[in-house]
């Protein structure tokens, strides 16, 4: 675990997402919507869970923004670097670059792959006996690949217990809502059926977040159901699928961060 | 050639950092593999696509995956796992696909591995090998183990002549000398080939090359004199003509400014009749078996 943050959650809150608004507004870039939905739980994931042992895999590529932002919250990454985001000649691709930067094991965008490259991390670790967690964060439209329910199985299998992975459960994704484009119904109840121990928390409750990453003595690996809003903090994003893929206008920019510094 | 992979994986189980992952094949083969290396033997059951980025991870963490199945389950099926997870973080994975060509014959066209190297080749730093014989697997495992990129070996039935003795595997083998033509061919058809070959007359009697690594590096100064001379090129491949070795040793020489006065490639075709076979129905319907190379080379004038 790492020491606590003596800043009050809900000033690291704001500060991470005025910092991934602004960054995607002064780069002209969209994805706005599931970055600010998974914000919240990178942030306490990596602020006040993770320690040097841990390793993190981003499998919803496309939020590489709201990691940029969180390592920026660590120290990790500069204003500066964060400037040249989705810029010629940036380290910060609009999903994470492989051999980038040293915080990204992994180049993920194509959705389907970082829970299995998780799994190897976590494999790996029992197998060279070594300390520490693997998490993992999907984004919920992920899950109509094949190749995740493929992991699923293998993890549950091999009861990886040291493996934490989290839904982004923010209803939408690419053409649609996920209920009207391949409606899995509740997703915790399919874990589950696959005897997996799974937890539903709101993802943007710090509390929530922090007690369903609390370790347990279940076999592993977990799951973490988090019911997020896209485009969460900003009202006029919340649940629209317009802001999957729209850069901000001067004028938006400037009422959700407004929207933000009063929340 | 199966026998001798398994024999070497269990040699190679006092590795530490050995983990070996299969698809749910090896069934009478691969169970002293299994025991030996316990539980770095994991049988990833029939999800190749997973199992491609697990090797992934694991490689990441410092270990050394090999993922093995019949070839297409492993290049074709995961082949975006293949090019994201491993190559595009240059981890030394081995990819080990059994059944190269058409080795799996008459089980059918699906389980066919007519276009693996020229696909994978695509991907940055992976390196492709086509062992031919028994013995070449010795040496080349010694070095993917100390490889620092993803590789993939094709495996097929090693098909040595009777007496026949083999140079120590290498990218590039001269197995028989000879006046006539240059012959380059690539994996175990080499072996068939040469065993046709050796007894024709001197006239007509190729200079057989074999290749066993790729992509192609530098042209070895002695294909080159042997080219020079014969300016006949003949290559000889079980693998579709598109990204094949004909096509590499093509733009290879033309780079050069070397241009051979004939060039012949021989490739897969594919399924011509419509009907299936064994590796020798499909290779004869390609025209790569040893009888209709002979024939080729015996119908050709001397010049």
């Amino acid at each position: 675990m790492p020491e606590p943050p003596s800043e009050p959650w809900a000033d690291r809150q704001r500060r991470a997402r005025l910092r991934l608004l602004r960054m995607h507004y002064e780069s002209r870039v969209g994805h706005i919507g599931g970055n600010l939905s998974c914000l919240d739980l990178l942030l306490v994931l990596h602020q006040e869970v993770m320690g040097p042992d841990d390793r993190f895999v981003l499998s919803k590529g496309h939020a590489a923004g709201a990691l940029y932002v969180t390592l920026w919250s660590l120290g990790r990454l500069s204003d500066e670097e964060l400037a040249t985001f989705h810029k010629d000649g940036t380290r910060l691709s609009g999903h994470p670059g492989a051999g980038a930067i040293e915080d990204v094991l992994f180049a993920t965008g194509s959705l389907g792959h970082g829970l299995g490259l998780a799994s190897g991390l976590a494999l790996a670790k029992r197998l060279k006996g070594e300390p520490g967690r693997v998490y993992c964060v999907t984004s919920d439209g992920e899950w109509d690949e094949g190749s995740c329910w493929e992991t699923l199985i293998f993890a549950r299998h091999h009861r990886l217990d040291n493996l934490t992975f989290l839904v982004d459960l923010n209803g939408l994704q690419g053409f649609g809502t996920t209920r009207e484009v391949a409606d899995l119904g509740p997703i915790a109840d399919k874990f589950r059926a696959f005897s997996v121990p799974t937890v539903e928390v709101d993802g943007h409750s710090r509390e929530e977040i922090l007690g369903a990453l609390r370790p347990n003595d279940e076999a592993g690996p977990h799951a973490i159901v988090a019911r997020t809003r896209k485009g969460g903090g900003v009202s006029f994003m919340e649940g629209r699928m317009e802001w999957h893929y729209l850069a901000l206008s001067e004028e938006q920019y400037l009422r959700a961060v407004g929207e933000v510094e009063r929340a | 050639m199966r026998d001798a992979f398994c024999r070497l994986m269990v040699e190679a189980a006092r590795r530490p950092e050995f983990v070996f992952l299969t698809g749910d094949l090896g069934f009478m083969a691969l169970e002293p593999l299994r025991d030996a290396l316990g539980p770095r033997f994991i049988n990833a059951g029939v999800a190749e696509q997973n199992m491609v980025s697990v090797a992934a991870g694991l490689a990441r963490s410092g270990l050394r995956p090999w993922v093995y199945s019949i070839a297409p389950f492993v290049y074709a099926r995961p082949f975006e796992q293949v090019r994201n997870d491993v190559c595009l973080h240059h981890l030394p994975v081995v990819l080990v696909g059994n059944g190269g060509g058409y080795g799996y014959g008459v089980m059918g066209a699906t389980h066919h591995a007519l276009e693996d190297y020229g696909t994978l080749l695509g991907l940055p730093g992976l390196r492709a090998f086509v062992p031919a014989f028994d013995e070449d697997l010795a040496p080349l495992f010694g070095r993917l183990f100390e490889a620092d990129h993803p590789s993939y070996v094709r495996l097929g039935l090693s098909e040595k002549p009777a007496g026949a003795e083999v140079p120590p595997f290498g990218p590039w083998r001269r197995l028989l000398d000879g006046p006539g033509w240059v012959i380059l061919a690539a994996g175990p058809l080499a072996g068939g080939i040469w065993d046709a070959a050796r007894t024709l007359d001197d006239a007509h009697r190729p200079a057989l090359w074999l290749l066993g690594e790729l992509p192609l590096d530098e042209l070895p100064p002695a294909f080159l004199a042997d080219l020079d001379r014969s300016r006949r090129l003949l290559v000889v491949e079980e693998h579709v003509g598109h990204g094949g070795v004909a096509e590499m040793v093509a733009a290879t020489l033309l780079k050069g400014g070397r241009a051979p006065a004939r060039f012949e490639a021989r490739t897969a075709l594919g399924y011509p009749s419509g009907r299936y076979g064994s590796q020798r129905f499909h290779r004869r319907e390609s025209g790569l078996d040893p009888a209709s190379i002979v024939a080729f080379l015996r119908s050709e004038d001397v010049p």
